[in-house]
């Protein structure tokens, strides 16, 4: 993540399918799937910030909040 | 237009969530982008009504906190069309699936775009009836493996941008579920242009169609999206032809609007003879 900036993965575990599309196009492989079947941030630090999961999940299930540090 | 965080809450009827949607079925992500442009044009809740008709695709209606109407099978544009004409003041948007739009209700979409009626048309393609099993619609095209044709579709498919074209519709764009980011802002421009807007989103339904035509999970169905499309008038399309072209291929604000051209050519006369 760039510097001064923190990332939050907000997923919803009860809405979430375990589709993977999530996973499989993050550009970072910050994401993967438990042995629930959901999503998961496993590597949250390598997060870029793109949204591309966010934008992709069918589910609605997944949120990424950008807060801009001092 | 809007600079809040988009919080999508604030569009959805929470409780029919999680959707009945299958895992990975492209229609969630078509949703999304919808709800998206919606949050972008700073429109509120009262300002839209959408109409759907019957299919998977067209259970969106329902998962929405607009003006909502979930019709009959094939006739959301009639529906969307007395609507629009009583209350001209709103954003009528129609997200229906391809069987919906160009089977049953076809003869109703190519009347739609001769009228420009100032509606949008979002058609979540994903080349086969989901809904029903699986069997093969107009959009699924020669060699698509489908319940109805387990020896592969022996029709060629329409192609819905010459379709809408042809029928005058005055705004026509193609994107895909893959091209998110792309489909919000494609529906963006579509609901802000005043006329007969019809956006083919390329969706995916990975248990009917996937599954008969093999062609993998949802992440896959979603690259082939990636791997077979390409901008408008790119190069590549010299080397493949077979390429499917994206971007907005109309965009005319010069033809009359049906509910202007309603006002002007029919009430305005009543009126006047009293
Ligand atoms: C008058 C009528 N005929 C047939 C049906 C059965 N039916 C329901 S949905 C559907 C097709 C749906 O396909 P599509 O519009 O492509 O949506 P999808 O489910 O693929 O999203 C059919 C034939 C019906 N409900 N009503
Ligand atoms: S894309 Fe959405 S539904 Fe699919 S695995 Fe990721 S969070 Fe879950
Ligand atoms: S925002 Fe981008 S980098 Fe971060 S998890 Fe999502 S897809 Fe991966
Ligand atoms: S059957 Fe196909 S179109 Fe219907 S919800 Fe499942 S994946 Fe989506």
């Amino acid at each position: 993540m760039a510097k001064g900036k923190s990332v939050t993965h907000v997923i919803n575990r009860d809405w979430c399918k375990g589709c993977g599309i999530c996973v499989h196009f993050c550009p970072k492989q910050v994401l993967e799937l438990d042995s629930d079947e959901k999503a998961v941030a496993a590597r949250p630090e390598d997060c870029i910030g793109c949204k591309l999961c966010e934008l992709r999940c069918p589910d609605l299930a997944i949120q990424i909040l950008i807060e801009e540090g001092e | 237009m809007s600079d809040t965080q988009f919080d999508v809450n604030k569009y959805i009827r929470a409780q029919f969530f999680p959707q009945m949607w299958c895992p990975g079925c492209g229609h969630g992500t078509v949703m999304g982008a919808l709800l998206r442009a919606i949050h972008d044009l700073g429109l509120e809740n009262d300002d839209v009504s959408v109409v759907s008709g019957i299919g998977c695709s067209s259970r969106i209606s329902g998962y929405l906190d607009f003006n909502t109407a979930h019709t009959m099978h094939g006739r959301a544009l009639p529906t969307a069309t007395g609507i629009k004409l009583a209350n001209p003041n709103l954003k009528v948007i129609v997200p229906f699936g391809d069987g919906d739009s160009t089977a049953i209700g076809g003869n109703h979409f190519i009347h739609a775009c001769r009228r420009n009626i100032d509606i949008t048309a979002i058609v979540m393609n994903n080349r086969i009836y989901g809904m029903t099993g699986g069997q093969y619609s107009p959009m699924s095209g020669r060699g698509v493996k489908a319940s109805t044709a387990p020896y592969g579709v022996p029709d060629e498919s329409f192609d819905l941008v010459e379709l809408a074209k042809g029928a005058g519709a005055s705004f026509v764009a193609r994107t895909t579920v893959y091209h998110a980011k792309e489909a919000q802002n494609t529906i963006k421009k579509a609901i802000e242009h005043k006329g007969f807007s019809v956006v083919e989103i390329l969706s995916m339904c990975p248990t009917q169609f996937g599954r008969k035509n093999k062609a993998g999970e949802a992440p896959q169905m979603m690259e082939w999206y990636k791997d077979n499309t390409v901008p408008m008038g790119s190069k590549k399309l010299a080397d493949n032809p077979d390429l499917i072209q994206r971007g907005v291929f109309v965009d005319d604000n010069e033809r009359l609007e049906y509910c202007t051209a309603y006002q002007e050519l029919v009430i305005d006369k009543v009126m006047k003879k009293g």
